[in-house]
């Protein structure tokens, strides 16, 4: 290397060295930065306090719950009747009398109930005889003083937990629960209960063939209504799931999206017009506009939802006013952003055949922002509907607030399972429409 | 113009068709806007019926919370900045929560995208499968896992932070896919010709190409998600939300506090949203 070339060189080569410097400083600055919060969100968040917090019994409950059920076998030892059977153990899913499942049979005082791989409890009175393979005989004799439990010699094994006043025995087939005042047999079924007919239905527990000859036949179950009408009504007022409310929550829940969606952005749309640099010469117009936009996003959705449920209490209408109320904002914002950055040229040219200025808005103006307009008002329809769901459940209305309830019950994971489910379904509905009708619309929209 | 029409006049059939199409066209988009004004309408019509309390009934007691609210707090004016320093740690939980969501949301969601961007894939037979994946990610509301994982952890920021993650990896995933499929294939070529693995090509070749976009869009959900966490608050789990509902549910009485909160969470998002909108522009110039 010459001597010219390291003196020109060297004020160059040391602008690379410090630029690398500062490269590498950032290749390992960011990661070690990014390392330092989590740790110090791992002790701010008590991350180590979670193991104590955490309840994997919960867990346990939650997923046995979602894909299957259990039934309760009650025996009374006072009272007037001595057998009760419930399904969860509801009041709704309760067996009337003199209906059984055909793994129970009760005579009078006794009864036998059948589990599942040749385990069986049998009830002579108020004593429990539980059989249970590859292990022996269980009894217990409740009396007022306590239970008293009698096992097959050995050690006591440890599924069986007794005390003086409870015994509890859990197998695999199904579970025992002993008190002085009644003994519980639970035996666990796959799938969701109940879900399309309740037990006091005629229609409960048949196939879909009979069902469908049931519909097709003359023959009346419920004298006075088609077989057809009955299906349908007994499903769709089904006491267990509440199809129906669960319908009516879901399109509250699609209405207010929908309302406060497109009400923002007739409302919006107007308005952006003069908070557009270009459309609106008074600044003082455009200046207090857009603060008037700023102020309805930084009021927060949570905030415009309590001031709203105060007015107008819990509902459709609530959610969508006060979805309204910051797209007005959102749309205002991006509408008048968008209205800046149109081409000048096409509103020129439609000027220069004399037309006039709404004519010029009409055809030099609306076409170039429809499809921008509808692309922005459709996504946010989607995303209004996830936003919808959260207003319910904070104040109580549309599909929200069934979530919240069927979760506050802390049992009723099944149902659960089955709201998010279709909150998920609507969600992923809503979207499919909404990239189907920008696709349709901004293709053959813009002539 | 006149010389074009002159030689070639259209025929008066051939007008007449068209001018007829026009005005059918016409028809059909008056027709399409009054049933969609009818559709508006009777939305709000049955809106108002399902609600429990009507809007022309209420719409007087517009004003009345917020005039409750402001007159408590005008009235214990003097209180207010205490209880603006009282508030302040769970505000803190509140942005902490969002920060590390968005933190984990862009971290995952950038793995995601780049397993889900044809020609940068690790397993290019599995795109469609991230793809669904990210899609059922959004799609779930995040009020929902919070709400199971309250149940399962209990209270406190966990589940709210774990929520947002959850969705926010679905959300970016999708828009750095987007970024994803414009980057240069250039240096990643270079780096597979030299015997790189597929986490060096995507950090050295990739990662430099569009860090700037990630960050301008983790930034815009940075600020979604100070919002989600301040409701999540609001439905169970800790930070200022919660501070809120129970000022907001005592009632009177309490008004000063839940004015204090709204002063916090108004200004805490207005920053935000300045800052972020400031950054961005710099990161990658005006036109978004």
């Amino acid at each position: 290397m010459t001597d010219a070339a390291v003196a020109t060189g060297t004020p160059f080569r040391a602008g690379i060295e410090a630029r690398f410097a500062r490269k590498r400083l950032i290749a390992f600055g960011v990661p070690a930065a990014i390392l330092a919060y989590f740790a110090y969100i791992f002790f701010a968040f008590d991350v180590p306090g979670l193991a104590e917090r955490a309840s994997l019994d919960n867990a346990q409950t939650l997923m046995a719950d979602t894909y299957s059920y259990k039934t309760h076998v009650t025996r009374n030892h006072r009272g007037a009747v001595p057998y009760s059977i419930a399904i969860e153990g509801e009041r709704k899913g309760e067996y009337p009398e003199g209906m059984t499942p055909d793994w129970v049979s009760i005579d009078g005082e006794d009864a036998v109930v059948e589990l599942e791989d040749g385990y069986e409890v049998v009830f002579e009175g108020t004593t429990m005889r539980m059989t249970v393979p590859g292990y022996g005989l269980i009894q217990t004799v409740p009396s007022n003083r306590g239970v008293e439990l009698t096992l097959p010699d050995g050690p006591v094994p440890d599924w069986i937990n007794a005390s003086k006043n409870r015994v509890s025995i859990t197998t695999p087939a199904g579970r025992v629960m002993v008190t002085r005042s009644k003994t519980d047999v639970f035996r666990y079924f796959f799938g969701w209960e109940l879900f399309w007919f309740t037990l006091e239905s005629p229609y409960y527990d048949k196939g879909i063939g009979e069902l469908f000859s049931l519909a097709m036949s003359d023959e009346e179950l419920e004298p006075g209504t088609s077989n057809f009408a009955g299906m349908v009504d007994d499903f769709w007022n089904n006491r267990m799931w509440r199809h129906g409310e669960v319908a009516g929550a879901l399109f509250d829940t699609i209405l207010m999206a929908f309302l406060g969606t497109v009400g923002a952005a007739l409302i919006a749309l107007p308005l952006s017009f003069l908070a557009a640099r270009n459309f609106t010469p008074f600044f003082t117009v455009r200046f207090s506009l857009r603060r008037v936009f700023d102020l309805l996003r930084a009021i927060d959705a949570l905030i415009w939802t309590l001031i709203l449920n105060r007015s107008f209490g819990p509902g459709p209408l609530t959610g969508s006013l006060a979805i309204l109320l910051t797209d007005t904002g959102t749309f205002g914002k991006l509408f008048s952003e968008a209205l800046e950055n149109v081409d000048k040229k096409q509103i020129e040219g439609v000027r220069s055949t004399g037309a006039k200025p709404v004519q010029r808005y009409r055809f030099g103006v609306i076409p170039q922002i429809t499809p921008v307009f509808l692309s922005q008002i459709l996504y946010y329809l989607e995303s209004n509907s996830r936003s919808a769901t959260v207003i319910g459940a904070m104040v109580g209305g549309g599909i929200g607030l069934m979530l919240v309830e069927a979760i506050k019950t802390g049992k009723d994971w099944e149902e659960v399972t089955y709201i998010v489910v279709l909150i998920i379904f609507m969600v992923i509905m809503m979207d499919t429409i909404s990239g189907w009708l920008r696709r349709k619309l901004i293709k053959g929209g813009t002539g | 113009m006149t010389d074009i029409s002159a030689s070639s006049a259209p025929s008066p059939a051939l007008r007449e068709e068209y001018l007829a199409l026009v005005q059918r066209r016409r028809l059909y988009s008056f027709v399409l806007l009054v049933v969609f004004v009818a559709l508006l309408a009777s939305g709000f019509y049955v809106a108002n019926e399902r609600n429990a309390g009507g809007f022309i009934a209420n719409i007087h007691q517009f004003f009345d919370f917020p005039a409750e609210v402001l007159g408590e707090a005008f009235e214990k004016a003097a209180e207010i900045p205490a209880l603006l320093v009282k508030f302040f740690p769970s505000l803190v939980e509140t942005v902490n929560i969002a920060a590390a969501a968005t933190l984990f949301g862009a971290m995952f969601g950038a793995v995601f995208s780049l397993l889900s961007t044809r020609g940068l894939a690790l397993w290019p037979r599995f795109t469609g499968v991230f793809r669904r994946v990210m899609d059922t990610m959004r799609a779930i509301p995040e009020i929902v896992i919070a709400l199971v994982l309250i149940f399962v952890l209990g209270g406190g920021p966990i589940p709210a932070m774990i929520a947002i993650a959850f969705h926010t990896t679905g959300a970016l995933g999708k828009l750095f896919s987007e970024v994803n499929e414009n980057a240069d294939m250039k240096p990643v070529e270079g780096l597979k010709s030299v015997g790189a693995t597929w986490f060096q090509r995507m950090w050295l070749g990739v990662i430099p190409q569009v860090a700037p976009n990630y960050l301008s869009y983790a930034l815009l959900r940075f600020e979604i998600n100070i919002r989600a966490s301040a409701i999540l608050g609001f439905v169970g789990s800790g930070g200022i939300g919660y501070d809120l509902k129970n000022a907001i549910t005592w009632g009177l009485g309490k008004y000063d506090e839940a004015m204090a909160i709204f002063i916090l969470l108004f200004i805490t998002i207005v920053a935000v949203d300045q800052l972020s909108s400031r950054a961005r522009d710099r990161l990658i110039g005006r036109p978004l």
